[in-house]
């Protein structure tokens, strides 16, 4: 057996897959099956993860997998569970794995009802705001003032005009147990998400930022980077939600404004000419103001929303 | 090759699809300066580089070139040299 | 020794399901489904029904609930009707190509619009093209009897479709019969516990789900093609088998009543079998060459079984509740299909009759005949389909 061979072996989400270059969700998925380790079985909805780890004959996917629609994701893995459990196989566990669109939007009918069902299941949005997988549509997550295909920027049009969902809140009001939001920026973070979910029984939901290098506009190298920066201006808050409270919040090192995160990609670039992309920043930087108040981001900060304590974490 | 009833198939197959041609520039990783901090291994989307005995090794059988190793490597061990095609 | 008892058509699909040891029902009401899931909620509050019993928020999930608890190994059901199967569809087709054996029971009523809640066969002939098998019944006896050989037919090695009884709503489902049940043993022997040879399973990881490329797409919709074609044969070796446990045999793919000598054979599927069979009777003791064939499998069409009964009449009458729009009714454009081109081929003529509740009686059964014997003697067949029961004096 050569050495590649050997590590290979390790791996849960092999080579060989077709991701772009530097691509977040993949990334991601490496780090959420580090920390479930071989038992569980994955359902991934259509979208860019599906595509780029389902062309037949070449799956990556070490664990049981299973695609079976874009707007399903939820429902199939509660029919997994639900086998699962006539069987007695009672130490294999259930992750889904959407893309914001079939989570926010398509396929959060299906959510909710797993949600409130009650189903043990582990869901996660691996969101990169907009619907990567058909060219960079718009989504119900895609950020205020984006610019995508189907929301582009023109003479006329600064980009999307609504605000991002706030899914994380609405999965919470289910009564959702744990509820968390991670970024690829900080994978031991995340890891250490999945694992404290995987500790709990019922419905969990973790939102990734996952920085998306071919749809936003910014070079192969800076997946991480471009999410560290979303996380240090504001713009995405890093929490931890239980049982419907803040618990825990990842606090900003250094905040930036919200432009230095904006102008690292295309997306934005339309936000930098004229007074229309003057007047949007200062509302993006207002969004983001309002996270760091509201989420007690900065240092000495303590979160308007949350009674409980709360504990700062690297 | 052959279909299979309702197209199941092995799970890691993907080892047989090579995307070490999709790379333009070839991330070069030197030893010497390297901390074995494991980032590199860590943020590889393509799990293209592997930990062996001390010793990182990248699978350009694999590997993108996307450069994200070399980007995060907080010892600059790693360098990005032009593909020759 | 089975049993028998007078139950509602509902309950008796409840009781087929119960015996067949469902691992997963899923439940979504819509009427004249709602009294299946509301039986089997019951068995399950009562602890006579050890499943998982999961209450989804649509249809659509229900179908995908099914697919995601099949592919890991478990028998699943569920039933619905009209708008819910419709709502089914995207998924329906996923699960035929990914090779799902689950079981669904298709109440059968028209699609909306109008709404309307009163019987056709609309819906589930809309999901003829998705690779569901479609079998029909006549009778809440044959419905019991069907959903027993539908599991085993859908997990059959060589057919793995999901597999559909299309039973006629209110006609069936909300009206008491005489039903003979069988012994949870001699179910048990008949149907033994669902092993597939793949499932979802951390010991052997496999994908399923596939992208399939263009040199290979064709491929894998003709594998399921061919399990169509080829499970006609394992559909009726299912039924007699099952016929040797119950005592009761209702032929195979189809029904063929007195079709030997007649000049005008008539089509059907579904509980309006029972009057043309009277019809037939009556018109017979008349001196009337009339037969029927009854379809019980839909999906896979059984042309090669109704040619043997219908090459030697003049005139086909096909009596179908559902239409293409645009074109005729589709059992009668199936038939065409098959039909068209054989040498001697009888005439093949499309009667819609019955949408949306109209009634099927025996007048107007002898109306279709009269205007069958009519082609009979001018040899020459009408081009579009006759909608018998219309009431054109309402028309705008
Ligand atoms: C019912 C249905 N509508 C539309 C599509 C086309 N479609 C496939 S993936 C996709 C977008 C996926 O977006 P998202 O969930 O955000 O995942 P991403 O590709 O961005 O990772 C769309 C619109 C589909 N496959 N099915
Ligand atoms: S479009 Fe974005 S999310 Fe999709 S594979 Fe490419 S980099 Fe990844
Ligand atoms: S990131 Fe750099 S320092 Fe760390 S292990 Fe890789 S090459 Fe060595
Ligand atoms: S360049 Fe990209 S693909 Fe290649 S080893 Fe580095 S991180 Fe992996
Ligand atoms: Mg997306």
């Amino acid at each position: 057996m050569n050495t590649k061979e050997i590590t290979n072996q390790e791996e849960l989400f092999v080579s060989g897959h077709r991701a772009c270059h530097g691509c977040g969700m993949a990334i991601a998925v490496r780090h959420i099956l580090k920390a479930t380790g071989k038992n569980v079985i994955v359902v991934t909805p259509t979208g860019c993860l599906e595509t780029f780890t389902s062309p037949f004959g070449y799956s990556p996917w070490r664990v049981p997998w299973i695609h079976h629609l874009f707007e399903n994701g939820p429902a199939i893995a509660t029919g997994v569970v639900a086998a699962l459990k006539a069987q007695g196989r009672d130490d294999t566990r259930v992750l889904a794995i959407g893309g914001d669109g079939s989570t926010f939007d398509i396929g959060f009918g299906a959510l909710s009802g797993m949600l409130e069902r009650g189903d043990d299941v582990l869901y996660i949005c691996a969101d990169n705001g907009a619907y990567m997988n058909t060219g960079g549509q718009r989504s119900g997550a895609s950020p205020l003032y984006s610019a995508t295909t189907t929301d582009p920027a023109g003479r006329s049009s600064v980009g999307k005009f609504q605000m991002k969902k706030d899914i994380p809140t609405i999965v919470a009001a289910h009564g959702v147990p744990y509820v968390a939001t991670a970024s690829v920026a900080y994978l031991k973070d995340l890891e250490k998400k999945i694992k404290k979910a995987m500790t709990y029984h019922g419905p969990r939901y973790i939102q990734i930022d996952s920085t998306c290098p071919s749809v936003w506009g910014f070079p192969s190298d800076r997946t991480l980077e471009v999410g560290r920066l979303a996380v240090e201006c504001g713009i995405t808050p890093l929490f931890e939600m239980e049982n419907g409270e803040i618990t825990k919040v990842r606090k900003i090192k250094k905040k930036i404004s919200i432009e230095d995160y904006l102008k690292t990609q295309k997306r934005f670039r339309h936000l930098f000419a004229g007074d229309q992309g003057r007047e949007a920043l200062k509302e993006i930087q207002d969004l983001a103001d309002a996270n760091i108040r509201k989420y007690g981001l900065l240092k000495q900060a303590k979160a308007e929303t949350t009674t409980s304590s709360e504990e700062v974490f690297t | 090759m052959k279909v299979t009833i309702g197209a199941v198939v092995k799970g890691g197959t993907s080892l047989g699809y090579k995307t070490g041609n999709w790379r333009d520039e070839r991330p070069v990783l030197d030893m010497e300066p390297c901390k074995r901090c494991g980032q590199c291994e860590s943020v590889c989307p393509d799990s293209a580089i592997h930990i062996i005995d001390e010793y990182y090794i990248i699978d350009y059988d694999f590997c993108k070139g996307c450069g994200l190793c070399a980007y995060e490597c907080p010892a600059d061990a790693i360098e990005m040299v032009q593909e020759e095609k | 020794m089975s049993q028998v008892q007078v139950v509602e058509g509902s309950e008796a699909v409840a009781y087929a399901v119960r015996a067949s040891r469902p691992h997963v029902i899923s439940a979504y009401p819509i009427s004249p489904q709602t009294h299946i899931v509301e039986r089997l909620a019951q068995m399950v509050a009562d602890g006579e029904l050890d499943t998982q019993y999961v209450r989804v928020e649509s249809e659509f999930s229900a179908a995908s609930v099914l697919s995601g608890a099949s592919a890991a190994g478990s028998r699943a059901y569920t039933a619905s009707s009209s708008q819910g199967l419709l709502l089914m569809t995207e998924v329906l087709y996923a699960s035929a190509g990914m090779r799902l054996p689950f079981v669904i029971t298709g109440v059968n009523r028209t699609i909306s619009a109008p709404i309307s809640i009163q019987v056709d066969h609309q819906d589930t002939i809309s999901l003829r093209d998705s690779g569901v098998i479609q079998l029909y019944v006549e009778s809440s006896q044959e419905a019991y009897d069907t959903h027993l050989a539908a599991f085993k037919i859908a997990e059959d090695p060589a057919i793995l479709l999901p597999v559909m009884v299309c039973m006629d709503g209110w006609i069936l489902t909300h009206s008491y019969e005489r039903v003979s049940f069988l012994k949870q043993e001699e179910v048990d022997r008949f149907l033994p516990p669902f092993q597939p040879a793949d499932f979802l399973d951390v010991k052997e990881p496999k994908s399923w789900g596939s992208y399939g490329e263009e040199e290979m797409l064709m491929e894998f919709k003709f594998t399921v093609y061919d399990a169509m074609q080829k499970g006609k044969q394992r559909i009726k070796d299912v039924f007699s088998d099952l016929s040797l446990v119950t005592g009761r045999d209702y032929g195979g793919l189809i029904e063929a009543y007195h079709t030997g000598d007649a000049e005008v054979v008539l089509i059907g599927m579904g509980s309006m079998a029972g009057t043309i069979k009277e019809a037939v009777d009556e018109l017979r003791s008349e001196g009337k060459k009339v037969g029927f064939v009854k379809i019980r499998c839909y999906r896979p069409f059984p042309y090669e079984d109704i040619w043997e009964e219908i090459k030697n009449a003049q005139v086909v009458g096909v009596m179908e509740a559902d239409v293409s729009m645009g074109s005729e009714g589709a059992v009668s454009m199936d038939l065409k299909a098959k039909v068209c081109g054989r040498a001697n081929a009888p005439l093949v003529l499309d009667f819609i009759a019955g949408l949306g509740g109209r009634e099927i009686n025996m007048d107007l059964v002898r109306e279709i005949v009269g205007e069958a014997e009519k082609v009979c003697k001018s040899g020459v067949p009408f081009q579009e389909p006759y909608w018998a029961g219309l009431n054109p004096s309402i028309l705008p």
